[in-house]
């Protein structure tokens, strides 16, 4: 009884306290605007100019890597990098401390400033990302490296910057491989070709004397893997890019295709056909020994790890039409998980493991598109004629594909290219080669 | 017996304390009046007879007569839709119908003059006198809905100030307006548990005095990098809001405010 009393009591007292809670709002929504960010050129000494410009044949190399920042940033369809023309700050003095008031004034949400100095012929460059609204500095960080790698300077800052202000690691300091083509369709040239991601310092790998497909890099380090025709029978090759080394990893019998690395760069997955039929086959590069992963009287082919290296994602028809399945990474388990109208090909798995990249053919049109592992929530993302080949860049947010299109009104004659298309499917964007390209692959950052 | 006093005290005063602290009427807070609302009360007869002078009288008569032709003449607009064929013409075919509007549309003489004088408007300012009467009554009618709906607005108003602090008109404007502010970093993981709830100080005028973000133990933690992504960018849609839309009255209601940013939504589509 004096219980239920003592109970009534605080009731009693406590209760007004509900009415004096603090009022909560919920923020579902935002806008998915650019940022408006300010890059600001980096300053340097006159005397440091006139050394640079001597050496690199540039007026202003600080003017430059902002350039490439920009570019980077631009790119990505995250960031609205505004005009220079509209800074009312030098450079140099919004380094020391900017005049956030100005900045804001034209609608600068973060601002990237940055100093040059060269020293024993090494360029040092120093940036620092500031917080407009904030007012404050939220990353400063320096490099020291040969002034011609200042484009890579203009990558690394672009990483740093878009890592700290959206979550996610970057892609700019990275390279892709691709297969330049030149010539007419039946007599075409294809070499190895390798360039930054942003289209600039391509060189060329192979002198074009043999056909080359599928290059494929390995997620760990610089070594890639492609298919070469040697007197007509396709070979595996392993080549390293820093070194130029390269090797022959085996004569396999029959056809084979699409070589790649599994996550930790020690096995590469294959298919190999033979007697009218494709299965999916692995090598381990230390010992190499071959192991047979599908078994199936049909055409298993496009094999790809998942980043765990747990599961294998692959096209195969043994529905009776191409469609893509999952499969544990010893051949147990398989589950078709595509399903919609069309045939579905080159299953690529996210660097996040979180979605599948594949190639859709339906009513004469190629789509690429993303769907998750297992299945589900399919998007579409670009439509065309002719494309596919999709491969991620290592943050997973974008990827890279080709695209024929006929080069005259008629619809006679044809140019293939390479295209990037970000997860939101709206930031479609060419991707400058010096000559036609095909079959790109995303190299891992380079540095970490 | 002292000490059975003693004890009496000693729990009265616990009682009178924690009620004071926790009972908001007891606490001398300025008096938050609400918005003067200024009402003018009319009284209107449900009939008016006033005889119509004669002048008015005529110039009523006259103003029927016309109307009374006007409505006879609606018809033209009627005819040109009929003209309009049922199917899609041949390519010839709709050229002559082209052909014919566009005469039409060109020879304003051949057009009757009472229709083009009188307008859709004009016809709807002349005013009936024997429809003053059902005019009035259906005032009334709206009034008195008008009053229904005010006095439950009214109501449920007073209930939201008590349970939320905000009416839901007041909410959705605070919410429209962060949403624009708010760019959502794109590149955050849509399954983890990213709520950022952030404790905003307001001024009368909505502008801000102080943030204070509740979990701020995880902005620096490591492996929180998203969270601190998401903190911060719902710091600069503050920043960049401010002053926030908040309601003209009632500071003492809004004066202390929890924004809980919750992007999940917006990632996973």
């Amino acid at each position: 009884m004096i219980n239920k009393k003592f109970l009534l009591l605080c009731i009693l007292i406590f209760y007004p306290l509900k009415s004096m809670a603090l009022i909560e709002v919920d923020i579902t929504r935002g806008n998915l605007n650019p940022l408006p960010i300010a890059v600001s050129s980096i300053s340097s000494s006159e005397a440091d100019k006139v050394k640079l410009k001597k050496e690199l044949k540039i007026d202003d190399i600080g003017l430059e890597i902002s350039r490439v920042v920009e570019n980077n940033l631009k790119t990505s369809g995250l960031f609205n990098p505004l005009d220079k023309e509209a800074f009312l700050q030098k450079p140099d003095i919004a380094h020391l401390k900017p005049r956030f008031e100005d900045w804001a004034l034209i609608k600068a949400q973060a601002l990237i400033t940055g100093k040059i100095n060269l020293k024993d012929g090494k360029l040092r460059v120093e940036f620092r990302l500031w917080d407009v609204l904030a007012g404050k500095e939220i990353l400063a960080l320096a490099f020291t490296t040969v002034p011609k790698n200042w484009r890579r300077i203009g990558h690394i800052i672009t990483d740093k910057v878009y890592e700290r202000l959206t979550g996610e690691k970057g892609y700019f300091d990275t390279r892709i491989i691709y297969v330049a083509e030149e010539g007419p369709k039946i007599q075409r040239i294809k070499k190895l070709a390798i360039m930054d991601q942003d289209g600039f310092n391509t060189k060329y790998l192979t002198l074009g004397n043999e056909l080359v497909l599928t290059p494929r890099f390995n997620p760990t380090n610089q070594m890639v893997t492609y298919l070469s025709y040697f007197k007509n029978l396709p070979r595996v090759y392993l080549l390293d890019i820093e070194t130029g080394i390269q090797e022959v990893v085996g004569d396999f019998p029959g056809m084979t295709f699409a070589p790649r690395f599994s996550p930790d760069g020690k096995k590469i997955i294959m298919s190999f056909a033979m007697d009218g039929k494709s299965d999916i086959y692995t090598m381990d590069l230390e010992n190499r020994i071959v192991e047979r992963i599908t078994n199936h009287p049909s055409i298993d082919t496009s094999p790809s790890y998942s980043p765990d290296g747990k599961y294998i994602a692959f096209n195969s028809d043994r529905s009776g039409y191409q469609q893509i399945y999952v499969m544990k990474s010893d051949g147990s388990n398989v589950k078709r998980i595509s399903f919609g109208n069309g045939l579905y090909g080159t299953p690529v798995w996210s660097p996040r493991g979180d979605l599948i990249a594949f190639t859709k053919l339906h009513k004469g049109k190629f789509y690429i598109g993303v769907m998750r592992t297992d299945g589900k929530g399919e998007r579409l993302l670009t439509e065309n004629y002719y494309q596919e080949a999709p491969s991620w860049s290592p943050n997973g947010r974008v990827l890279i594909f080709y695209r024929e299109t006929k080069t005259d009104s008629k619809g006679e004659g044809f140019s293939a290219k390479l295209w990037s298309i970000d997860l939101t499917g709206y930031n479609e964007r060419l991707v400058n080669t010096e000559t036609d390209a095909s079959d790109p692959s995303w190299s891992s950052l380079l540095s970490n | 017996m002292y000490k059975n006093i003693i004890i009496s005290s000693g729990f009265h005063i616990f009682l009178i304390v924690i009620a004071t602290l926790s009972l908001p009427f007891l606490a001398k807070k300025p008096i938050d009046l609400p918005p003067i609302i200024s009402v003018e009360l009319i009284q209107i007869t449900d009939q008016t007879n006033i005889p119509f002078a004669p002048k008015a009288k005529k110039i009523i008569e006259e103003v029927k007569k016309k109307q009374e032709k006007l409505v006879s003449e609606q018809a033209p607009p009627k005819k040109v839709k009929k003209e309009k064929p049922d199917a899609i013409p041949l390519p010839d075919e709709k050229k002559e119908v082209v052909k014919k509007i566009e005469e039409k549309k060109q020879n304003p003489e051949k057009l009757d003059n009472e229709i083009k004088q009188v307008s859709e408007f004009e016809k709807d300012e002349m005013f009936d006198p024997n429809k003053i009467a059902a005019l009035i009554d259906k005032s009334k009618e709206d009034l008195a809905e008008t009053t229904k709906k005010l006095d439950k607005t009214t109501q449920s108003q007073d209930l939201n100030m008590n349970l939320t602090g905000l009416t839901l008109n007041e909410e959705d404007a605070l919410k429209a307006q962060i949403f624009g502010c708010w760019s959502i970093p794109l590149g955050l993981p849509y399954n983890e548990n990213l709520l950022v709830r952030i404790k905003l100080k307001l001024k009368p005028d909505g502008s801000v005095i102080k943030t204070e973000i509740l979990d701020h133990a995880r902005m620096n933690k490591p492996g929180q990098g998203f969270y601190k992504v998401l903190a911060e960018s719902a710091l600069r849609a503050i920043q960049l809001c401010q002053p926030l839309r908040v309601p003209t009255t009632g500071y003492e209601r809004w004066k202390d405010l929890q924004l809980n940013f919750d992007a999940r939504e917006m990632l996973e589509g």
